[in-house]
């Protein structure tokens, strides 16, 4: 019996109930990779800290490999390293985690796509989540990268997590709903 | 080279659009731009499975969490998970949360002068079975007012939260109750344009999962998005 998808509702204020079982600040627990801490803000469109999303954050492992069944390269449970996460902002907007960074996972095209990570945004006011990507400074397959290629290359930046000038292996990254910086976010 | 299959846009109406200005919330939460279609790669069609340990054997009942039981109509919310074409979504992770029977959050932001229940939570998690079945038994959360526009209240709702087997087929959602008067002025609801697809949002009474003496059986069938039938050539 074909269908349409069930429709998209807000997660609302009170998420943490039922989702917040999952939050974990530092997720590369036993794996192997470069650590790396990603610091940011979630900024409304009045600039205002936003206090109650959450971010759901899925990636590769260090070797570019996804634990799924559908990446033929996926390990045999030999590394530990799961994927995913989920962190919630604070009281200012703020949200930190750390992971290890992924490896470059091959593209439509059998080229690799610069590493990043897949970013889904939830909160209240935001009746279907919103989906975006971070990607890594000075990665040298960025200039390639299928997605950025197709974002306009005055968005980009807002893509592009930033060295903290305060942290070795420390990024910041801010997500902004609107104004002049706002995200980009994708339809996938 | 492998080619990658992506997942089914939905048909037009049938998912809210962010910005639905009677949900004042979305109006400086919305974003403003359009959003970028992009090619479709293993990071949208991958996506994170768990194992069976995070949701405890008694993770589905919200009546017998804690030492007595719950306040309220006692109910169980019971369907399947299946995929555009009717696949079941088998040993998927389903979470719920809801507000107790006075219509209060165990949340510290939740203002609303309704007693908490020392025997409620609101929370709840499950795996699907083989067939794409789940089941929770709870109490039939309370309606409550809300900030939106005069005299707002939320209809009767448990929120819903679902991965499928990928990225993109993550779904938030909420399940509403048949018969409930709120529906109809409620903007969250209403921000689904297509009133069929709304409608798929309202749970069934169902005499076949009510049990006698016990609890009042409600089905709520959730689809997630189906796989595209060809390569995208994008």
């Amino acid at each position: 019996m074909p269908g349409h998808s069930t429709p998209s509702q807000t997660v609302g204020p009170f998420f943490s109930i039922g989702l917040g079982h999952l939050n974990r600040a530092d997720f590369s627990e036993g794996a192997t990779g470069e650590r790396i801490t990603i610091q940011g803000r979630l900024l409304d469109g009045d600039g205002q800290p936003v206090p109650d999303a959450i971010l759901e954050i899925w990636q590769a492992d260090a070797d570019g490999r996804y634990h799924h069944p559908e990446h033929s390269a996926a390990p045999n449970d030999a590394t530990p390293f799961f994927g995913f996460t989920r962190i919630a902002t604070d009281d200012h907007g703020g949200f930190s985690f750390t992971t290890v960074k992924p490896g470059p996972v091959h593209g439509p095209d059998g080229k690799p796509q610069a590493p990043h990570l897949q970013i889904s945004v939830f909160m209240r006011g935001l009746l279907k989540q919103l989906v975006t990507r971070l990607y890594f400074p000075e990665d040298p397959l960025n200039a390639s990268d299928p997605v950025l290629q197709v974002v306009p290359e005055s968005r980009r930046a807002t893509l592009l997590a930033r060295q903290s000038s305060h942290n070795e292996n420390t990024l910041e990254w801010n997500v902004c709903l609107q104004g002049g910086d706002e995200t980009v976010f994708f339809d996938c | 080279m492998k080619l990658l299959l992506g997942y089914r846009k939905p048909a037009p109406g049938t998912q809210p659009n962010h910005l639905y200005p009677p949900y004042v919330s979305s109006i400086k939460r919305a974003p403003k731009q359009p959003l970028i279609s992009i090619p479709i790669t293993l990071s949208e069609i991958t996506g994170p499975s768990f194992p069976k340990e995070i949701a405890s054997p008694k993770a589905f009942d919200l009546t017998r969490q804690q030492k007595g039981q719950p306040l309220g109509e006692r109910i169980t919310v019971s369907g399947r998970v299946l995929d555009e074409d009717g696949r079941p979504i088998r040993n998927t992770l389903v979470e719920i949360w809801q507000a107790n029977a006075a219509g209060r959050y165990l949340h510290k932001h939740d203002q609303h002068d309704a007693p908490l229940d020392p025997n409620f939570t609101g929370e709840g998690r499950t795996f699907t079975d083989e067939h794409g079945r789940y089941r929770f038994i709870t109490v039939r959360p309370g309606a409550y007012p809300w900030k939106n526009h005069y005299n707002a209240w939320r209809p009767q709702h448990i929120h819903f939260s679902l991965f499928g087997p990928a990225f993109a087929t993550r779904l938030v959602t909420q399940m509403y109750f048949p018969g409930d008067p709120l529906l109809e002025f409620d903007p969250i609801f209403h921000s689904i344009p297509e009133e069929a697809a709304r409608r798929r949002l309202i749970s069934s009474f169902d005499w076949l999962s009510t049990e006698p003496d016990l609890s009042l059986g409600f089905r709520f069938d959730i689809v997630l998005r189906g796989r595209e039938a060809t390569p995208m050539e994008r």
